[in-house]
């Protein structure tokens, strides 16, 4: 087993972070100057309540927005405005995403959709098929492979999806809202094979308004109005709340 | 290159409702325009057929009594060609005429064993069989020599043939025509139909030693130079008939003693009335097209609507911008083409079944051209992808985030 955060080495670094969105003529200042660090190996939580600027920062860090203000620098490369191309290519190389919605493609099987990140990293189809199975046997899906998600359970989706993140092999995985669409029993088994991925080492960074979800990782960030409240390991954040 | 044609029939056989929709929009426009061209090409197919029998540049000179008195003479005075009057012509136009013959016409009951019939002759010169766009069978046709030795060869068409000898060869047998033995030196097919292929042929000069001892021709056929246009051929036909007209001393105007029949003149005619022709079913065969194309455009509009999601998806999952613009490109043409093909073989086999039927209507053969077909698919496959880019580079350029939350 690898050992648990590397000094020293930065895997999300951001600085001074701002973003807006236009609303009409107006402008909507969603996050207010961020200072964030997440070391490899980490298993962090972003938390707040709706409209924190949680999913703006989570879109930001997964290269699907581009930020306005300030420094993010992934795995020691400096994300700047980018073009289509580039962005596609860091997602697949870096990232892995899980969805509360699962968004798992409706019309392709359980092993082609986790198979799908791998076509666009240019692997050929066989390798492809072999690599998509070793990943769901590593969800315990294996013999669900050939099924269309409309066959599986959410908690199986959100297997295929979390599959379909680890498949590249990528530097970090996102997970917004993982379990929001699915009971308490099924959230913590999936946060199970969340933390389960963690101890090999995997940098993770969940998003979740839930205190319980949060409490299921190392290091919680509370966002409010588009700041940092608070950036503390878990015990202490727990200590706190007793208080 | 393999695995994006997977994706896309992935795409278009799992999402049957859309597919079928595209396809039927293009499979009916490509239906109609097929129909409608094969129906116009078997109209001009059985129109030119009535054109085909003879050569194209033909002109044909016939003769008969004055209707008008003229530098002396009364009308009704009967014009006859005769063997120099054949010499003249060749003499005075030898640069601009490509073949040249004289016909005299005969019916004569022909038997050959117990079989007999009676058949249309033409004693004619070798130049005939080009005129006449004769296909040798078998043997050979009239020649020189047999002019010359005024010879009791014939040439029969092949059926002819067929009535009189039951299917077995012709050639070299002795035909007894009107009590008179000739032998058969050559078998002929005609595509001017029975009628033609039920004519007998025989050396011009034996016709005019036998019937009647004579130099008289009834009628000359002649062709003008290739290289002359259409125009310079219906001026040449002009310019003989002036000239013949003055020779035997016809008025003019008069219409009954000179008649000349151009077919160049005819078939500038029956040119102009198809190119108009072609020219209206083109606009229309056009406007069905378009209306295909507004189709395809429509639903891919729609199919790039209802993926969004998907594509926020693959976007996220790393495909790049160009993967989104060709997978829905290809799809667009891909759908295109295939049922593109489907309309044009139904069409096809719809031509083909009711191709007998048509035939009463005078419409025969009716078929597209390649070239048609062709430039229809042509048209489809870059309309298709014309409909297909637009709506997909605006996919390509949804931001993945707004994609994603698209439902």
């Amino acid at each position: 087993m690898q050992n648990k955060p590397r000094d020293n080495i930065f895997m999300i670094k951001i600085e001074q972070l701002h973003k807006s969105y236009p609303i009409g003529k107006e402008s909507l200042h969603v996050l207010k100057g961020i200072n964030l660090e997440v070391k490899e190996g980490e298993f962090v939580s972003i938390m707040g309540s709706s409209g924190s600027g949680k999913s703006t920062m989570l879109n930001i860090i997964g290269l699907l927005d581009d930020h306005d203000k300030g420094k993010y620098t992934l795995d020691g490369e400096l994300i700047q405005s980018m073009d289509e191309v580039k962005g596609a290519k860091l997602r697949n190389k870096f990232l892995g995403f899980v969805f509360q919605s699962f968004n798992l493609i409706a019309y392709k099987n359980a092993w082609e959709n986790v198979a799908l990140p791998l076509y666009y990293k240019g692997v050929g189809r066989k390798e492809r098929k072999i690599k998509a199975m070793e990943y769901l046997d590593k969800v315990g899906l294996k013999p669900w492979a050939n099924h269309l998600p409309n066959e599986l359970s959410g908690g199986q989706k959100q297997r295929v999806a979390i599959a379909r993140a680890l498949v590249t092999e990528p530097k970090v995985i996102l997970a917004d809202e993982p379990t929001g669409a699915l009971d308490s029993e099924t959230s913590d088994s999936v946060m199970k094979l969340l933390r389960g991925i963690n101890d090999e080492g995997m940098t993770i960074v969940v998003i979740t308004h839930e205190h319980d979800i949060a409490e299921l990782t190392d290091r919680i960030v509370l966002l409010k109005d588009g700041q940092i409240l608070s950036d503390e390991h878990t015990s202490t954040y727990n200590n706190k709340i007793k208080k | 290159m393999f695995d994006i044609w997977r994706e896309i029939f992935q795409n278009v056989t799992k999402n049957k409702l859309r597919s079928i929709l595209t396809g039927v929009t293009v499979a009916f426009s490509i239906l109609l325009f097929t129909l409608l061209f094969g129906v116009v090409n078997g109209f001009k197919n059985s129109f030119m057929k009535n054109f085909k029998d003879d050569a194209s540049n033909a002109i044909f000179i016939h003769v008969g009594s004055t209707s008008k008195a003229y530098k002396g003479f009364q009308s009704g005075r009967r014009i006859r060609f005769e063997n120099k009057d054949y010499n003249y012509i060749k003499k005075q136009f030898g640069d601009d005429i490509e073949f040249i013959t004289g016909r005299v016409f005969r019916g004569e009951q022909i038997s050959y064993k117990g079989n007999k019939d009676r058949y249309s002759i033409r004693a004619v010169h070798p130049d005939h069989k080009f005129l006449e766009v004769t296909v040798m069978q078998t043997g050979r046709y009239i020649t020189n020599l047999d002019l010359k030795k005024r010879a009791k060869n014939i040439v029969i068409g092949r059926l002819v043939e067929k009535d009189l000898f039951e299917g077995r060869s012709a050639l070299g047998k002795q035909l007894n025509l009107g009590g008179i033995n000739f032998k058969v030196v050559g078998v002929f097919s005609d595509d001017g139909g029975e009628r033609e292929e039920r004519t007998v042929y025989m050396p011009i000069t034996t016709a005019q030693g036998i019937y009647g001892n004579n130099q008289y021709i009834d009628q000359f056929v002649l062709s003008s130079r290739k290289s002359m246009s259409v125009d310079e051929a219906i001026a040449f036909g002009k310019k003989i008939e002036n000239i013949l007209k003055a020779r035997f001393n016809i008025a003019p105007n008069d219409q009954s003693a000179l008649r000349m029949q151009n077919m160049s003149e005819t078939n500038k005619e029956v040119n102009s009335f198809f190119t108009i022709l072609t020219v209206f079913v083109f606009v229309i065969a056009f406007g069905t097209l378009i209306a295909g194309i507004i189709g395809v455009s429509n639903i891919m509009v729609y199919i790039v609507k209802e993926r969004t999601k998907e594509l926020g998806i693959r976007k996220a999952l790393g495909a790049p911008p160009s993967h989104i613009i060709s997978m829905v490109l290809y799809e667009s043409v891909f759908l295109t083409m295939i049922s593109g093909y489907i309309g044009l073989l139904l069409g096809g086999l719809i031509l083909d079944w009711s191709s007998e039927l048509l035939e009463d209507y005078g419409i025969l053969n009716p078929s597209v051209e390649t070239s048609q077909v062709v430039g229809a698919t042509l048209i489809l496959v870059v309309s298709g992808a014309v409909a297909g880019f637009l709506p997909a580079r605006r996919a390509a350029r949804i931001k993945p985030v707004v994609a994603l939350r698209a439902d």
